[in-house]
């Protein structure tokens, strides 16, 4: 670590990886829940645990992103950062808003919380991963703000590369695009139309600018390969990025009541989009194979190269599987749209967190790498749950073509809940895959605690 | 890559391509804003029943179990046809108000909303609307 304030980042990482536990559970919950009908019920209804889930998730990715920036931004920059009081302020902020809005949805039933928080004034909740209450909502983007008001004056101030040029220009589309939660018309269609500003512009597009910028830090540091051959990469990714994943918006707009142009536009656009995650693969790959130095953190380079393969075959390869207009006619909000969800949000942006936690934690520990002991309970944890984010993306995948034969492509299509009945031993099996990711979560969390030889930074 | 390409022009292609694909997007939305009042079925949001029911919607996260034209949850049935499927708003409505409080043993289980009658009303006119949208024949069947 070359500057004092680099470790704020510290706190981040920390919370992101305890949220990342609750994540988990939550999602147990609800995996026991699709087949044990009334599982918790009526105490944590399915939905209740599904908001836990999704939100634990998308907080947790973004408590990572702003550790990832706390952490490479000064060191790109080659200056301190700006306020790291700043930093920690909002840290707490954050962490308490996400802990109490966590304890709304447990606590009071939905319609209650929207009404003590104040969705009367404008009603923005309900939303499918939106579902904060206006007042999160509004504490996000202020958060937000002061967090990019930090991370911009320390950039201004400093050095200016591709990789912190990059990140600043993915964050603030993060929190530009996030203002479209607030946009909530009585409307169905534009609803639904603008929704999606928020999550596909983000997933399939600003956040990957941000994925390439952290992987980008990260293998410049690991592989000490020559900066210019990595920027360069990195700008043709992300302009391959936003070139096909902006139309390629329109895969989302088949069958909501948009005009149907978007079936032409959304199809071939997003059937693209797996061009830019293929060259993060490629880039990956090559920046290891050429390295100038060996890294002893082995760990982080595993996490580097997997989130190249994994966002790959995530959003890459199930992307297209159902991203053309007459496959996504059968297949629109099938188990297909869960296994495509769970192995791309794994695959890019859980794996490119653990990636520069992995890279950065012993750094702020005081350590070039963990010992060999953590270094291997780490890469065991890897394998865990990389295999069993593949095995359940599977078995949702078998259960979801099952359920587009069962209940909407046979001559006499079942109801849903009896095409449901009929798919349950995938379930089953998800539901077991989902605790050998559990499994590997624990000696991720485990391989912290792990002490034994380590050499210092 | 060739050295004749440099880190300045990857960058360039960057923000042009961005700016010229953003621009696109826009002016589809534009096009779409446009013809979307000829499949979107807006006249019935004259009804305050059905502005009500969709805030009736969100507020109990029905999105969080359901689907609706085929995003949200994939736990429990489809709803953007269900009054196509049930038959009728009343027979919505009576689904909706005849859920047991403590569920029902082994199987996927709705809560119980304590809907007043108003409120079922709401709420299945929403549904009604959402039924009208002209989504480009989908579901493929009854079945969502
Ligand atoms: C906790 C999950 C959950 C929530 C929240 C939920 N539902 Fe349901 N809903 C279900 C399940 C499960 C079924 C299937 C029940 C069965 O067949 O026994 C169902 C069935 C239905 C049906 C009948 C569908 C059919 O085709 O038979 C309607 C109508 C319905 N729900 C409306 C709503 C509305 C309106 C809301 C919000 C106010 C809502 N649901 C919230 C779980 C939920
Ligand atoms: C890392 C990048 C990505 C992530 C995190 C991601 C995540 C998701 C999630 C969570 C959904 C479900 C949304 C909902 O609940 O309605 C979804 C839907 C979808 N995604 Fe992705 N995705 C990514 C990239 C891609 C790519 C590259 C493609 C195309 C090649 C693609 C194609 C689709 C399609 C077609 C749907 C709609 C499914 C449906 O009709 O039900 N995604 N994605
Ligand atoms: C390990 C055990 C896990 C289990 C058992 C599990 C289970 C579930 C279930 C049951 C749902 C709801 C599906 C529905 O709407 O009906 C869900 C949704 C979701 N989960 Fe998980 N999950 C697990 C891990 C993860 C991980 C590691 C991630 C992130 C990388 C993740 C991301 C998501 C997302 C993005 C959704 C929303 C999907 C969509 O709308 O299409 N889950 N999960
Ligand atoms: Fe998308």
């Amino acid at each position: 670590m070359q500057y004092s304030s680099q470790a704020v980042a510290k706190p981040y990482f920390i919370a992101a990886i305890a949220l990342f536990v609750a994540q988990i559970l939550f999602g147990l919950i609800m995996g026991l829940q699709y087949v044990w009908g009334d599982f918790l019920f009526p105490h944590i209804p399915f939905n209740v645990a599904r908001m836990v889930h999704t939100n634990a998730l998308i907080v947790w990715l973004l408590m990572g992103f702003m550790g990832a920036a706390y952490y490479l931004v000064p060191e790109e920059s080659e200056t301190e950062l700006y306020s790291p009081k700043l930093a920690i302020a909002l840290f707490w902020i954050f962490l308490i808003a996400a802990a109490l809005t966590v304890v709304g949805y447990l606590a009071v039933p939905y319609a209650t919380l929207a009404e003590m928080t104040g969705n009367d004034l404008l009603p923005t909740m309900g939303r499918e991963f939106l579902e904060q209450p206006l007042i999160t909502k509004g504490g996000i983007v202020v958060v937000a703000l002061a967090f990019l008001f930090n991370i911009t004056m320390t950039v201004l101030k400093g050095r200016k590369t591709a990789i912190n040029t990059v990140l600043l220009v993915g964050l603030w589309g993060l929190a530009l695009f996030f203002l479209f939660s607030f946009v909530n018309p009585h409307n169905v269609v534009r609803d639904k139309f603008y929704w999606w500003w928020v999550v596909h512009l983000w997933v399939e597009g600003v956040w990957e600018l941000i994925l390439g910028a952290i992987l980008a830090f990260v293998l410049i540091k690991i592989t000490g390969v020559d900066r210019e051959v990595i920027e360069k990469w990195l700008y043709v990714i992300i302009t391959l990025t936003l070139v096909t994943g902006i139309l390629g918006t329109g895969h989302h707009y088949f069958w909501i009541g948009t005009p149907e142009f978007w079936q032409l536009i959304g199809s071939v656009f997003s059937a693209l989009e797996p061009i830019p995650f293929f060259a993060m693969t490629l880039f990956a790959f090559n920046m290891v194979r050429r390295r100038r130095r060996d890294h002893p953190n082995k760990a982080a380079t595993l996490w580097a190269l997997g989130t190249g393969v994994m966002a790959f075959l995530g959003a890459g390869v199930w992307g297209f599987l159902h991203t053309l207009a007459p496959v996504n006619y059968y297949t629109h909000g099938t188990q297909i749209t869960a296994a495509h969800g769970h192995m791309a949000f794994y695959g890019a942006y859980v794996m490119v967190n653990l990636a520069i936690i992995s890279y950065a934690m012993p750094l702020m520990r005081g350590r070039a790498a963990n010992s060999n002991k953590a270094q291997v309970a780490e890469i065991w944890a890897f394998w865990l749950m990389t295999v069993s984010i593949v095995l359940i993306t599977l078995f949702l995948t078998a259960a979801g073509i099952l359920q587009v034969w069962l209940q909407r492509l046979s001559d006499n299509p079942l109801p849903f809940m009896v095409a449901q009945d009929q798919v349950s031993l995938f379930y089953w099996m998800r539901e077991w895959s989902g605790l050998v990711f559990l499994i590997g979560l624990v000696i991720y969390v485990w391989s912290f605690f792990i002490r034994g030889e380590e050499k210092a930074a | 890559m060739s050295s004749s390409f440099t880190t300045a022009t990857a960058r360039n292609m960057f923000y042009g391509g961005t700016l010229f694909f953003l621009l696109v997007f826009l002016a589809l939305t534009y096009q779409t804003e446009r013809s979307i009042p000829q499949r979107d079925r807006h006249e019935m949001l004259a009804d305050p029943k059905v502005v009500a029911g969709k805030k009736l919607w969100e507020t109990n996260n029905c999105i969080g179990c359901h689907t609706l034209l085929g995003e949200g949850a994939y736990f429990a049935p489809e709803l953007g046809n269900v009054v196509k499927r049930l038959g009728s708003e009343e027979a919505v409505k009576a689904f909706i108000q005849s859920r047991p409080k403590e569920g029902i043993p082994g199987r996927r289980s709705m809560p119980q909303f304590n809907f007043t009658d108003q409120q079922l009303d709401e709420i299945a006119a929403f549904l009604n609307y959402v039924s009208q949208i002209d989504t480009a024949q989908w579901p493929p069947n009854i079945q969502g």
